[in-house]
């Protein structure tokens, strides 16, 4: 039984691999190659985000800076400092982690609409800081990052190696979320959402798995981050705007939280209607308007466990049908 | 033809073993592709809508065609965000295969983009005013018919210093380079010809209100320089006129402050006010008649910046095309005529342009009138061959640091 379960669970994963290295050949070129790659970057976002809401029922509106903050971290040390890019990309993930760990202890002391509107402020705080602090950060222009680099002579400025780049990353951080998911921190995270004062009595110490939680979301989401510069070779504060935080939370509570292809569908969906469906219909945000009210109306726990419901539902209705006779 | 520009059939014949359908026979001229970046939806839309109205009504007026093929527009939305800026350009180049892009409306939009467009080849003929993409950091792929964010105010500074005889100005506007851009222009040639910037004051974009700025407006400046973007300049000098300074301390504005596409809005308290600008609907050259006509015709309103920065760009572009065959594919040698042609009938006037690819041509000062029915910036004074920069040395401007918050230093201001 255990073993039939497992690997008809590690079935879809090994269809994701699959996918993932044979889509430079489906694609119909290198801009739906650049589509993919972004889809992935943003989906990692959405996975590091969905560590706080799906697992620890934390919604946050800040982390739209840990894509941002990296990036900045990475552009300024690579193309200001000079610094070769491994140093400069570990500089950005500590610089994000050590936000992160920051932005937990401060958001932390308060739980629902407080911690929203902590994340918020936070959020906020760091935007106003690239919009304003124009020596460092370039304010509204920006920096640009000259070249992507270049490791054991993989030239990541060509699209397919930098996608299969992504994709690595991307499968590496993924197994990751899902060994976390079913590890016992996994669990007790779950714990604190349902039941932190149960959890508390039990001994667990409820601020602390929930600031380490912040901290791996941070530091995944800072993955991200580094993978976005080096995409868009480009940064500035609208990446870390208030709609860039809101898309990402979109994107988990339209694919579905608490679940590791529920984010990666929100991110399809999102970017897809952003980057492509936007060419051809002027009114691309009533399209996803209205994807976002029919889902909310009809799979409002979101789109992969809605459909699962959905399965299950179908399954009984036929198993039903077929007991009588 | 609005709403859905390709059909799903485009899309499928963009797969790969189909790609030899789309070439078309060899006796007609294939279509010339031309890409266009603006802005419809999100807070920059009514600007990237306008740049949209002056593109569309050239090609119209044009049967479609330039230098005799025909033209297939690519339109997209980048929404006014840099990352989807890029996304879009590079639908352009590698998906919509364009041999050039116009647009891109705002500075970081163009920002985000030229690295890319300039290892793709790309030419782009920008409406945004980004100084140092035509100075310090200079493409080779890039032109501009419209105006650096200078190229206009430091005209202004010299009419309100010598004409208007000002000697105190308090300057003010958004908190975004493109603001500081204009005011550091302005400052700069007002200060050398004798006036003193005595206060700035930087309101944030989003400013819900600007109460609090106009309270602070020393009393002993003669006058108030504002150079907003978009329907702030609208709503800063409503509240002026409403805070009772209107009248008593006059505004002049830079080119996008007191906007023609904004004056029906701001009514006829704008009467009487002074800005600077490359453009003004009440030129009197031809082509320009019969664009503002178009434009009243068409969209019931006058051609602003954003208009006649497209409407400009496109007869440049047929200009060059014509002067080469129509052939926009050898892109060096567009690029070439681009740069070296003297345009001498636009909508704005003559043009020609700078080694950077920043246009030359007249800046006005214009005045707000009533003309019919009409409010429009008539221009009272036309400075003429204006370059971005303006009158002093180009190499000695060049070794400057580029205009900003902090450049030049401020001399008069007190802390």
């Amino acid at each position: 039984m255990s073993l039939r379960c497992s690997a008809a669970r590690s079935l879809p994963a090994l269809g994701l691999v699959l996918l993932l290295a044979v889509l430079p050949f489906i694609l119909p070129g290198p801009f739906y190659i650049a589509i993919a790659h972004q889809i992935l970057i943003y989906a990692l976002l959405a996975l590091s985000l969905d560590i706080l809401v799906g697992h620890g029922g934390m919604i946050s509106l800040a982390q739209a800076a840990f894509l941002g903050v990296p990036a900045y971290v990475y552009v300024g040390l690579s193309a200001r400092a000079g610094l070769s890019p491994l140093p400069a990309a570990l500089s950005a993930l500590a610089a994000g982690t050590a936000l992160a760990g920051l932005f937990g202890v401060l958001a932390l002391r308060a739980r629902g609409l407080g911690f929203l509107m902590i994340t918020l402020a936070l959020g906020q705080v760091v935007w106003g800081l690239a919009y304003r602090w124009v020596d460092l950060t370039g304010g509204d222009n920006g920096m640009r990052l000259s070249a992507r680099p270049r490791p054991f002579g993989l030239d990541l400025g060509r699209p397919i190696p930098f996608y299969y780049f992504v994709s690595v990353i991307f499968l590496a951080a993924l197994f990751f979320l899902r060994r976390f998911a079913r590890s016992a921190f996994g669990a007790s995270l779950r714990g604190t959402r349902d039941q932190p004062r149960r959890m508390a009595m039990l001994g667990h110490h409820v601020f602390r798995i929930r600031w380490l939680a912040f901290i791996y979301s941070g530091f995944l989401g800072s993955i991200a981050g580094v993978l976005f510069a080096l995409s868009f070779r480009f940064i500035s504060p609208q990446t870390m705007t208030l709609q860039q935080a809101a898309e990402v939370l979109l994107m988990v509570i339209l694919g579905g939280p608490g679940t590791l292809a529920g984010p990666l569908i929100g991110a399809v969906i999102i970017t897809l209607v952003k980057t492509v469906v936007s060419s051809y219909v002027a009114r691309w945000y009533t399209v996803l308007g209205l994807i976002f009210i029919g889902v909310e109306l009809f799979l409002p726990e979101g789109l992969v466990p809605g459909f699962a419901r959905l399965r299950r539902r179908l399954g009984a209705a036929l198993l039903a049908r077929r007991r009588p006779a | 033809m609005k709403i859905t520009r390709r059909n799903a059939l485009r899309l499928s014949l963009a797969a790969p073993g189909l790609a030899a359908l789309r070439r078309p026979a060899r006796a007609a001229q294939p279509p010339i592709r031309l890409g266009f970046l603006t802005v419809k939806t999100g807070p920059l839309a009514s600007g990237g809508i306008q740049m949209e109205q002056g593109l569309t009504l050239f090609l119209k007026e044009q049967g479609g065609k330039l230098a005799g093929r025909s033209v297939e527009l690519f339109t997209e939305d980048t929404g006014g965000v840099p990352a989807n800026a890029l996304t879009k350009a590079q639908a352009l180049v590698e998906r919509d295969k364009v041999d050039a892009v116009v647009g891109p409306l705002a500075a970081f939009e163009l920002l985000a983009i030229i690295g890319y467009t300039d290892r793709q080849k790309m030419p782009v003929l920008a409406v945004a005013a980004a100084e140092n993409i035509s100075q310090r950091t200079p493409s080779p792929w890039f032109l501009r018919c419209t105006s650096s964010s200078a190229q206009a105010s430091q005209p202004m500074g010299y009419y309100a210093a010598k004409t208007l005889g000002y000697r105190k100005v308090t300057m003010i506007a958004d908190d975004i380079t493109y603001g500081y851009e204009q005011c550091a222009g302005f400052m700069r040639v007002f200060e050398d010809n004798g006036g003193k910037v005595i206060q700035r004051l930087w309101p944030p974009l989003n400013a819900p209100d600007y109460g609090t700025y106009i309270a602070e407006i020393r009393p002993d400046a003669d006058a108030v320089f504002q150079a907003f973007a978009g329907a702030n300049g609208f709503r800063f000098t409503q509240q002026y006129f409403e805070y009772g300074l209107g009248g008593r301390k006059p505004i002049i504005a830079g080119m996008t402050g007191i906007d023609d596409s904004i004056l029906p809005q701001i009514g006829n308290i704008a009467l009487g006010l002074l800005s600077t600008c490359f453009y003004s609907p009440a030129l009197t050259y031809p082509s320009n008649k019969t664009f503002v006509a178009a434009m009243r015709k068409t969209y019931h309103a006058d051609p602003g910046y954003y208009s006649a920065g497209t409407y400009v760009t496109g007869q440049v572009l047929a200009a060059a095309l014509e002067k080469i065959g129509g052939k926009i594919e050898e892109r060096e040698l567009l690029m070439h005529t681009l740069r070296t042609s003297v345009v001498p009938e636009t909508a704005r006037g003559p043009v020609r342009f700078d080694q950077f690819g920043n246009v030359i041509g007249n800046v006005y000062i214009r005045k707000v009138e009533r003309v019919g029915s009409w409010l429009v910036n008539v221009p009272i004074h036309t400075f003429h061959d204006v370059s971005q920069f303006w009158t002093f040395n180009q190499a000695a401007f060049l070794k400057d640091p580029v205009y900003s918050k902090t450049w030049p230093p401020t001399r008069y201001i007190e802390h």
